[in-house]
């Protein structure tokens, strides 16, 4: 049985850099996948390829075997494939109620509703008149996941869910991630923080100039062998 | 007495400033497009209900019964044809083709209709007024004007801000590429949001066209006025744009009472006042609504 989402031979490119170049992975419902990567390596452009916001140059994006890599963003939203952008990206203008009711402008048949999400973030209807600007930047990611759940989405991609939060409220964002995979959901995530992408995912791809350079279960790969594929030690010696 | 005759005329002159404006603020708040060829297009409006009235013989309210929905349809698709594609290349070209639609329709207007002015007869309440004392009298037509101008601004904020469309509208102006990760497209939640604006400026030429005359030029002096309104009002504010047209109606006809000669700079002086006094305007936007 093929993978829910399967990239192949994917290649993008911003000007004349070339951002990923024949990429190929997979991910199976239920499963947790992580890139990782150093600053430029490609990790949030595979990620703004697959949900649709840039164009590939070559390549393949499949969902459930079906090619979306023409369609545009609001169309794979449809489908299923929902970004968590890196930032949050939330409406400043609306509550915290109204960020969360966009999510649902599209929504999927599924498990994820207000209330759903709301038991995820106990905290949420407290906070729901509340404008997003003025939200605290781990309320706000808490809010981004919510909103990309709401569209119950199949495939979950997770842009830098940690970047600029506390230890604990990453640890309060990263608990959440059980409950999402078990409804079936496949999630790929791109992390900066190694530590963080081993401890929750079942398989790392280790990223460096837009190549996959490692491969594996975080239980398989050695400290050693990380470390040499993220700073491109292996290239450099050759 | 005179002076406050004027303010109240004023006030009610900024009903149909309000209403030729809120489609220009509409239009900026979500897109941050200005539309030059906003008040040619209340002309051709108005223009298309009196060839409806003059071949058919329907009345002024079936007349925009038709001509609303249809401009609001024909808004759709401009800006899905035209305006879209323009905003692609930045703030300048949505700017150059909405200049080039309003040549393009004042021109074509002076050849179907000459440069003759036209007026619409809106029947009985053109005359008729309400006497509140010797010297203060109100024109139904007028109250009827600023009656729907509250209507279709309070309508379009209850969309904005209740609907679930109108909520996506909001969405899209804050962020249209975080609008297209929740599922809206952007082109076509912009071509709903011109759509709307082309309602409201066909409701307000054929409103314009009935209180006085219209003529195929009229459309840079009501988009003119209709800009002043968003900006005195705050540009992208809804009620900031109703309270902009109204301090623009007041500012033109107190001044007017003073010295006719000075109705319409009194209104450019006002709109200069709140560009360096407080250039975010009367209430400024916190989002569309």
């Amino acid at each position: 049985m093929s993978a829910l989402l399967q990239v192949e031979d994917l290649s993008v490119r911003h000007g004349q850099l070339l951002a990923l170049s024949g990429l190929t992975l997979s991910v199976d419902a239920g499963q947790v996948v992580a890139v990782i990567g150093a600053n430029g390596a490609g990790k949030s452009t595979l990620l703004e390829t697959i949900a649709g916001l840039l164009p590939a140059e070559h390549g393949r994006v499949l969902l459930n075997s079906e090619n979306v890599i023409n369609l545009p963003a609001h169309r794979r939203l449809r489908r299923g494939i929902a970004l968590v952008p890196e930032g949050r990206r939330l409406f400043p203008s609306l509550t915290v109620r109204e960020n969360l009711l966009t999510g649902q402008y599209r929504r999927r048949p599924g498990p994820w509703d207000l209330a759903a999400v709301s038991e995820l973030f106990p905290w949420l209807p407290e906070r729901a008149g509340q404008r997003a600007a003025a939200l605290s930047g781990g309320e706000q990611q808490a809010v981004a996941l919510a909103r990309a759940l709401l569209g119950n989405p199949r495939v979950l991609l997770l842009d830098e869910l940690s970047l600029g939060l506390a230890p604990t409220v990453i640890a309060a964002v990263y608990r959440t991630l059980p409950g999402i995979v078990t409804q079936g959901t496949a999630v790929l995530l791109v992390e900066q923080d190694v530590s963080l992408a081993l401890r929750h995912a079942d398989h790392v791809h280790c990223l460096l100039e837009g190549s996959i350079e490692l491969s594996g279960p975080p239980s398989q790969l050695t400290a050693e062998q990380i470390e040499a594929a993220y700073f491109g030690v292996s290239r450099e010696a050759t | 007495m005179i002076w406050i005759d004027a303010i109240l005329q004023g006030v009610l002159a900024g009903g149909l400033y309000a209403l030729f404006a809120c489609g220009l603020s509409l239009m900026f708040g979500v897109m941050r497009v200005v539309n030059l060829a906003h008040g040619d297009f209340a002309v051709l409006a108005a223009f298309l209900a009196y060839s409806l009235i003059s071949a058919t013989g329907v009345s002024l309210l079936w007349a925009a019964v038709v001509t609303v929905p249809v401009f609001a349809v024909f808004g759709y698709l401009v800006q899905r044809g035209l305006i879209n594609r323009a905003m692609t290349g930045g703030p300048l070209p949505p700017l150059l083709a909405t200049f080039g639609l309003s040549v393009l329709i004042q021109n074509s207007l002076l050849q179907g209709y000459t440069a003759d002015s036209r007026a619409l007869a809106p029947g009985r309440i053109g005359t008729a007024s309400l006497r509140l004392s010797g010297q203060i009298s109100l024109s139904y037509l007028e109250l009827l004007i600023l009656g729907l101008a509250v209507l279709v601004l309070g309508g379009l904020e209850l969309y904005l801000s209740r609907g679930r469309t109108g909520r996506m509208l909001r969405a899209a102006s804050d962020d249209p590429e975080a609008a297209s990760l929740v599922g809206g497209d952007p082109r076509h939640l912009y071509g709903i949001a011109t759509a709307l604006a082309f309602g409201t400026l066909a409701l307000a030429g054929l409103l314009f066209a009935a209180r006085s005359s219209v003529s195929p030029s009229s459309g840079p002096s009501e988009l003119l006025f209709g800009f002043e309104a968003v900006v005195i009002g705050g540009l992208g504010s809804l009620w900031g744009t109703l309270l902009g047209g109204i301090a623009l109606g007041v500012a033109q006809n107190v001044a007017g009472q003073a010295n006719p000669a000075y109705t319409l700079l009194a209104g450019h002086l006002l709109f200069l006042l709140v560009l360096i006094v407080r250039p975010e305007g009367l209430l400024p936007r916190r989002s569309i609504a």
